[in-house]
């Protein structure tokens, strides 16, 4: 099977939503236009019209009342931000209604929606346009946070997103959108609440999400050189957290690094490393956190260098919990701010 | 659905106006025992708007509302007992007790709930009006608003949207002065004209007297006539006035943030006294009328003792229902 990219493999999945139920709709700022979020929702207003699929005022919190409203009289929405950060302006609705809306009526309504927020890193996004923010949304209760890592398990993750009763944050790193791969034969409905084992080791688990899960991968094949063999955990869902998955590795490895896509203060790669405390007791090495500094996102490209981290950072982290005095430097054909060389910018 | 203002027809509004302020003045009476153990916000006072409103919508009309709305849900015919079980915290509440007063529902009546984020149910009842675009009956949606939530943000984005989309909603908007002590010269420009800046939004409105029953039999009329026939959203501008304090069983009139006097003037404009009197001039015997009244006492007294009986929530709800 030809491989595609994850942003044409999104497309597929909400047009494969919207056929397989006429309830699914479809709308958000610039989902018509000619650029159609980054190529995940070209075409799909021609082929379910503009009924189903629309542009809209760039009103976040009234679109995300009316996305709730809607899914209380039997529609599925699709609500898409071009950022993260723009979504902000919706939380009193994200908060206050859509994760509420079932426990607080004595669950007499769900709140069937999912919210597609795009986050990113480099190429001067800055503090405003980059923000990883998947551990605000999955302090609260009600909400299902989910972030796609891999090409190939995205189409899976954001079925089960749509046709999931609850509301959903779907969290799609803009780096990924041109990483390539399959589109699978039957899209899978149960998907969310799983992590997924990306590679079997015996030595160390990393454990991590997103953008941050290439950087693992890559990581690993530099410790493999090393004759270290690590186990790969890939989040998907960030809340509701299987904490299983998880904990048997541990079992296993007795090693752990979290790596997060943003800081730990009161984040996921905290709770990570805390729920792993309080079930392993006889860990080899104390568990090491790969995250952001705990400040904004600069945007000059030559601040970002001390900002992200990436697969040499996982690696040489990992080279001295197993007491191996080397240091891999950085190969400097990879700039800090660019995901690839198909990234021109501007956005 | 009604289309004249006939004796049987003021009869319903009485009733419901009657059943409105009996239920909050039970409330208020029994609220310092202190087993209805939540904010309520009473709606005494601003009975017309809903009562009379309510006579132009169907069960499939669905309704939103605010942290005010026991009037609007009682008028929608929302139960009763669920909602008196509700504010003392019951199992059998209309949200199982999860709610409380600012968290009413009655999914069989089109009741789709009130919120106690001030303007924060505008537009999830736009949203509810989005399938109802192609509904063979006209359905319409209906959202209650305060005079606070025009200075939320998300009002003007829901009108917008509204405007944009073409929704079938009707904007029910209560201006009763007050947002909590705030009034409303601290809050927006003296000249402002609500039913002016709406227009001038896209949505055509009118302006009218929120207690006096023909007028706002007359305003309602038109309303939902024009979302049903139109398809297109309207927006109606209540004036009224709430008699307690913003939250609480008491009256407040003493601690300065309004005067006695104004109270007095707009307690004359009683919405109950408007109605006896539209009761008089349909020649309709005060015989009828306290059979009709003492129907609904007896209905009051029979939802605080069944909200009485019932049984708190067990500890398994505490974790119920967060997810689906």
């Amino acid at each position: 099977m030809t491989k595609i990219p994850m942003s044409e493999i999104i497309n597929k999945t909400i047009s494969c939503a919207m056929h397989d139920s006429e309830k699914v709709i479809c709308f958000g700022l610039g989902v018509t236009d000619p650029k159609g979020i980054f190529g995940t929702t070209l075409n799909l207003e021609k082929k379910y019209g503009s009924n189903r699929v629309f542009d809209v005022p760039a009103s976040e919190n009234a679109l995300t009342g009316f996305a709730i409203g809607a899914s209380l009289n039997s529609s599925i929405p699709i609500l898409t931000h071009q950022r993260l950060d723009f979504a902000l302006l919706s939380l009193d609705q994200i908060i206050n209604s859509a994760a509420k809306w079932l426990y607080m009526f004595g669950g007499q309504f769900n709140v069937p929606i999912t919210i597609r927020m795009i986050i990113g890193r480099g190429w001067g996004q800055g503090p405003t346009h980059s923000q990883n923010l998947h551990s605000v949304f999955s302090h609260i209760p009600g909400l299902k946070v989910v972030s796609a890592s891999m090409p190939d398990d995205v189409a899976n993750l954001l079925y089960s997103s749509i046709f999931d009763p609850n509301p959903v944050i779907f969290l799609e790193h803009r780096w990924l959108h041109n990483s390539i791969g399959k589109f699978p034969n039957k899209l899978k409905k149960n998907e969310l609440g799983k992590c997924k084992i990306l590679k079997k080791g015996k030595d160390i688990t990393l454990i991590s999400l997103s953008y941050m899960t290439l950087e693992c991968i890559e990581a690993a094949k530099i410790l493999n050189k090393f004759k270290i063999d690590a186990e790969i955990v890939d989040l998907r869902t960030i809340s509701p957290l299987d904490q299983t998955t998880i904990i048997n590795s541990l079992k296993k490895t007795r090693r752990a690094l979290v790596a997060d896509t943003s800081n730990s203060f009161c984040g996921i790669s905290s709770t990570v490393t805390s729920i792993i405390y309080q079930n392993i007791k006889n860990l080899k090495n104390k568990i090491e956190i790969v995250s952001l500094p705990f400040c904004p996102e600069p945007t000059s490209h030559q601040l970002v260098k001390y900002f992200y981290n990436d697969r040499y950072t996982i690696a040489n982290k990992v080279l001295k919990m197993f007491k191996i005095n080397k240091k891999i430097n950085r190969d400097k054909s990879i700039k800090p701010d660019v995901p690839g060389s198909w990234f021109n910018g501007p956005f | 659905m009604v289309h004249t203002l006939n004796k049987k027809v003021a009869l319903e509004i009485h009733k419901k106006i009657f059943l409105i302020r009996e239920t909050e003045e039970k409330i208020a009476r029994e609220y310092s025992n202190q087993k209805m153990r939540c904010p309520v916000h009473l709606s005494i006072g601003q009975e017309a708007v809903p009562a009379v409103l309510s006579c132009f919508l169907s069960n499939q009309d669905l309704t939103i509302s605010t942290h005010r709305g026991h009037a609007h849900y009682i008028a929608k015919n929302g139960s009763l007992k669920k909602m008196i079980a509700e504010i003392y915290g019951k199992a059998t509440g209309c949200s199982k007790g999860k709610g409380g007063s600012m968290h009413l529902i009655d999914r069989s009546v089109g009741f789709y709930g009130t919120s106690a984020i001030v303007g924060n149910s505008i537009p999830v009842g736009a949203g509810l009006s989005f399938n109802l675009l192609k509904s063979k009956n006209k359905n319409i949606s209906v959202i209650y608003l305060g005079d606070g939530a025009i200075e939320e943000g998300v009002f003007y984005e829901s009108l917008n949207l509204a405007s944009v989309k073409k929704l079938p909603t009707l904007f029910i908007c209560e201006n009763n002065l007050y947002s909590v002590y705030s009034p409303l010269n601290v809050r927006q420009p003296k000249n402002r004209n609500i039913k002016e800046m709406v227009k001038s939004i896209g949505i055509d409105s009118l302006e009218s007297d929120g207690n006096d029953i023909k007028k706002v039999f007359n305003s309602c009329k038109k309303g939902t006539n024009y979302v049903r026939n139109k398809s297109k959203p309207f927006f109606l501008l209540f004036n009224n006035y709430r008699w307690r304090e913003h939250c609480g069983p008491n009256y407040d009139n003493h601690i300065g943030y309004r005067t006695e006097k104004e109270f007095r003037d707009w307690k004359k404009r009683d919405p109950l006294l408007f109605s006896y009197d539209l009761l008089k001039k349909f020649k309709i015997s005060k015989t009828i009328i306290s059979a009709i009244e003492k129907k609904q006492t007896l209905k009051i007294i029979n939802a605080f003792r069944f909200a009485e009986k019932s049984k708190f929530p067990n500890k398994k709800e505490l974790m119920m229902d967060i997810y689906r």
